[in-house]
């Protein structure tokens, strides 16, 4: 419904056309949610038939069709803008459950599955970043979007570090030695999380410790 | 880009015996210059005493520390103190200003302290308070500027006098989102000068204006990501 309601806001400051209202769209949100020209132009015959905006030339088709808002388009954008989004079902986190199915899965390191997530979510958020770093610090709308990305990779990092916390608090450190092979161990669950499971091989890259120094 | 820093099996241990603690074990790490390199990890990695170490504040129990080519442990006492004053620059998470002098003064403490004399040190430190967007603050004190007026003021410091390694522990931990991201574009920009730059921090968000994120557990490097793709892959085809 977001589409739905973005073209309303757009149509808020005025008629426009379809074509018109895809290429805001895009810019405003930093062209990193793209639109196809059918989905808009779907959309608009949907918000017509509902009566939220209407075609202010029927005659004309396509692209150059232009639109403008009704007053119940303007109560619906309203009413849309203050209503709470869903957030109090909890989501089917496909971490927690990775992480919730490995502690029964026997062998598995969990503190080095949680880095191998943890690394690919950095990475993507260096990705965002540098975008947000060579854009225009002008450019607001690609700053907002940008943030709400990198702000909810980071609430996943940073549970990836609750878990890594809770699961090290769960199971006390042995005293021996780091260097040695959990996989040649005893593989019962109390010893998935001990610093022996902290295995240097970057289980599922096909990258060792040697390969991570520069 | 060669190494402005480099460790070479860096390990550090606290007390002896049974009550031993093994704070960094094993550290290779290399910083080109221009490169900036976050260490993430939780409290307790090894990611502080990694940082006191690279900034020669601290001496591994074995293993060596290179700035820019010289091993710190050959170096004399002053020959040290020398490297340190004149080639890195240090930024703290509580600023670790000097309550009772201006900003400039504070700016230019260092070269003063390296026997530059107190007007030209002035007039430097007047330079990169312009540069850092501080110029009409260099007559206040500490305590009369904002938090994110005040670790600007510490990188401020830390980059006067040409320094070439930056290290900084959670700069941006006493700021709100926004002046964070002023401070770590500061210190950003300072690598795309030719500056190398170490972020100590366990905040994803900071980490990701880092080059490269060298991942720190129980002391010892675990993994670090690979060079990001350019943001392009991020955008539609």
């Amino acid at each position: 419904m977001i589409v739905r309601h973005a073209l309303l806001a757009l149509l808020s400051e005025g008629p426009t056309y379809g074509l018109r209202l895809r290429q805001e769209f895009e810019s405003r949100t930093g062209e990193v949610w793209p639109l196809n020209g059918g989905q808009v132009y779907t959309t608009l015959q949907r918000l017509e038939r509902d009566g939220l905006v209407v075609s202010e030339d029927p005659e004309r088709e396509g692209p150059q069709k232009t639109f403008s808002l009704t007053p119940a388009g303007s109560e619906e954008l309203l009413a849309w803008l203050r209503c709470p989004p869903e957030v109090l079902s909890p989501p089917r986190d496909e971490f927690v459950i990775k992480v919730l199915v490995a502690l029964r899965v026997p062998g598995v390191d969990l503190q080095e599955l949680l880095q191998v997530h943890r690394r690919h979510l950095v990475e993507l958020m260096q990705r965002y970043t540098r975008l947000k770093g060579e854009a225009s610090e002008q450019d607001l709308g690609l700053g907002l979007v940008v943030d709400a990305q990198l702000f909810r990779l980071e609430g996943i990092v940073r549970w990836l570090d609750a878990a890594g916390a809770r699961l090290a608090q769960a199971t006390p450190a042995p005293l021996a030695p780091a260097a040695a092979d959990p996989r040649g161990s005893d593989p019962a669950p109390v010893d998935r999380a001990s610093p022996e499971g902290r295995t240097m091989d970057l289980r599922g890259t096909g990258r060792t410790a040697s390969e991570v120094h520069p | 880009m060669s190494a402005a820093l480099e460790l070479r099996g860096v390990s550090r241990a606290y007390g002896s015996g049974a009550a031993q603690v093994r704070a960094l074990e094993a550290i290779d790490l290399v910083v080109r210059r221009g490169e900036l390199v976050a260490i993430m990890g939780p409290s307790g990695s090894g990611k502080s005493t990694l940082l006191m170490i690279a900034g020669s504040l601290e001496r591994p129990s074995t293993g060596e520390v290179l700035i820019e080519g010289a091993r710190l442990g050959d170096l004399k006492a002053d020959d040290l103190a020398r490297l340190r004053r004149r080639a890195v620059g240090y930024v703290f998470q509580d600023f670790n200003l000097l309550p009772g002098l201006t900003a400039v003064e504070n700016v230019a403490l260092p070269l003063e302290l390296d026997g530059v004399g107190a007007r030209a040190a002035q007039r430097a430190g007047q330079r990169i308070l312009d540069d850092l967007g501080l110029g009409d603050r260099a007559g206040r004190f500490p305590d009369e500027l904002s938090g994110g007026e005040r670790q600007r003021l510490a990188i401020a410091r830390a980059m006067i006098g040409e320094r070439r390694l930056l290290l900084a522990d959670e700069p941006t931990g006493a700021l709100d989102s926004v002046n964070g991201e002023g401070v770590i574009r500061l210190l950003r920009a300072a690598c795309e000068r030719g500056v190398a730059g170490i972020v100590v921090t366990h905040d994803a968000q900071l980490a990701s204006w880092a080059d490269r994120v060298v991942f720190l557990r129980d002391g010892r490097v675990v993994d670090q990501t690979s060079a990001p793709a350019g943001p392009e892959s991020l955008l539609p085809s």
